[in-house]
């Protein structure tokens, strides 16, 4: 049996989950990454995804809009601007999600990564099929 | 001298308003509450927000191509004051309090030649602020509908002010709110949000960054600015409540005061008209 680590995820509003997990799969900027225990210390921001923490009763599935995760050999908290359990998702939760970004993305001076936010949304929403 | 009746009236409507102010101080009591739980459900995020931030300030901060947002434009000529206030009054001097400070700031802006800006948030401060310096206003973002302060108004706040920034109408941004302390004390403070001013952060792990340094920074700037807003926000929601609910606990007690004043002055004038009657009753008895 693996070791576990402390999972936090917080919101700007509350904290969502605080729990000791074996491994934490996160949406980072550069690709998805798994964290176990005894990662080296990393601090990653991260697109629009669906984070899943595994810990003692199961996997723990939550969509995040972004923000960032900092990663300690014992620790990992992610900081995230938006995040929703996966179970309690719905359709128009992500229409709004999709449409927050696309305001976002037409302000903000990097279009680039703004618009990619975008992106992995709506590819997000096809692969829920909504 | 006011008659028996005028003076029952008064007590009356004097017992009337004690009810109303108590009924306020309740609700205002429950408001603090729940405005605390929620500053404290958001304290977490804001403090990991501002350390990592911080961190990553200290080590980026100082080279050439640190982010405007952080190092500044090179320019303090238009300041943007951004006052927080409230959208009801009847909170003893919770707007004055804002609204001094900010007056003071900007007197003292405009006397340096700079160039003042005003966003307010919240009606309070705006009418407070629209006689002297009207000239100055451009923009208010209106909360009155907002029945509970969400992170999503902090951010569409935020991104107003990023976006004046960016566009190259203001140069620093300050927010003015009033900073919790007790339901008695709040502090007005001035936060100074553009360009970012962090305390120097003690070194912490060394991490790994993914991507660059940079890129991260530039990430989580607007997103601190939000944050700090936020904050801002929910401190001045429940220094709000608090402010109100020690108003109303000496408007109550005010009340209560005056009721046994008038009760007694009611009592004696009441005396005073049956020792008269007597009097006449026993003169005129005593005349025949």
């Amino acid at each position: 049996m693996a070791g576990t680590l402390q999972f936090d995820l917080v919101s700007p509003e509350r904290r969502l989950a605080s729990l000791a997990a074996t491994e934490v799969l996160i949406p980072g900027a550069e690709g998805d990454m798994g964290v176990m225990e005894g990662h080296a210390p990393v601090i990653t921001t991260l697109r629009p995804g669906v984070l899943r923490a595994t810990g003692a009763e199961g996997v723990k599935s939550y969509v995040v809009s972004g923000g960032f995760a900092e990663i300690t050999g014992t620790s990992i908290s992610v900081l995230a601007e938006q995040a929703v359990p996966l179970e309690e998702m719905t359709p128009a939760l992500m229409d709004a999600m999709v449409a927050d970004a696309t305001l976002a993305a037409a302000v903000n001076p990097d279009k680039d990564s703004a618009d990619k936010a975008v992106a992995d949304l709506l590819a997000m929403r096809a692969a829920a099929g909504h | 001298m006011p008659s028996l009746k005028d003076l029952k009236n008064r007590i009356a409507t004097v017992k009337n308003t004690r009810k109303i102010t108590k009924a306020m101080q309740m609700v205002a009591a429950a408001k603090l509450r729940r405005a605390q739980d929620a500053a404290v459900a958001a304290r977490p995020y804001a403090e990991r927000m501002t350390a990592v931030v911080a961190g990553l300030a200290a080590s980026v901060g100082k080279s050439d191509g640190a982010p405007k947002l952080l190092a500044g434009n090179g320019s303090d000529k238009v300041q943007l004051v951004v006052v927080m206030t409230s959208e009801r009054g009847l909170c003893g001097g919770f707007n004055s309090t804002i609204v001094r400070l900010a007056r003071a700031r900007v007197l003292e802006l405009v006397a340096a030649g700079k160039t003042v800006k005003i966003l307010t948030v919240g009606k309070k401060g705006r009418d407070q602020l629209k006689r002297d310096y009207g000239q100055y206003f451009v923009g208010h973002i209106d909360l009155t509908e907002v029945k509970r302060i969400g992170y999503v108004n902090a951010r569409d706040i935020a991104r107003d002010i990023l976006a004046r920034y960016e566009h190259g109408e203001c140069d620093v941004v300050t927010l003015f709110y009033n900073r919790f302390q007790s339901v008695i004390s709040q502090i007005p403070t001035a936060l100074q949000v553009i360009p970012a001013k962090f305390e120097a952060a003690a070194a912490s792990a060394v991490y790994d960054y993914e991507p660059d340094e940079g890129a991260i920074l530039a990430d989580l700037l607007p997103r601190a600015v939000a944050t700090q807003v936020f904050t801002a926000l929910l401190e001045n929601g429940a220094s709000e409540q608090g402010a109100r609910m020690s108003a109303m606990d000496n408007a109550t007690r005010n009340a209560g005061d005056m009721i046994n004043k008038l009760t007694i002055k009611y009592n004696r004038s009441r005396q005073a008209a049956i020792t008269k009657e007597l009097i006449e009753i026993i003169s005129g008895a005593e005349a025949l």
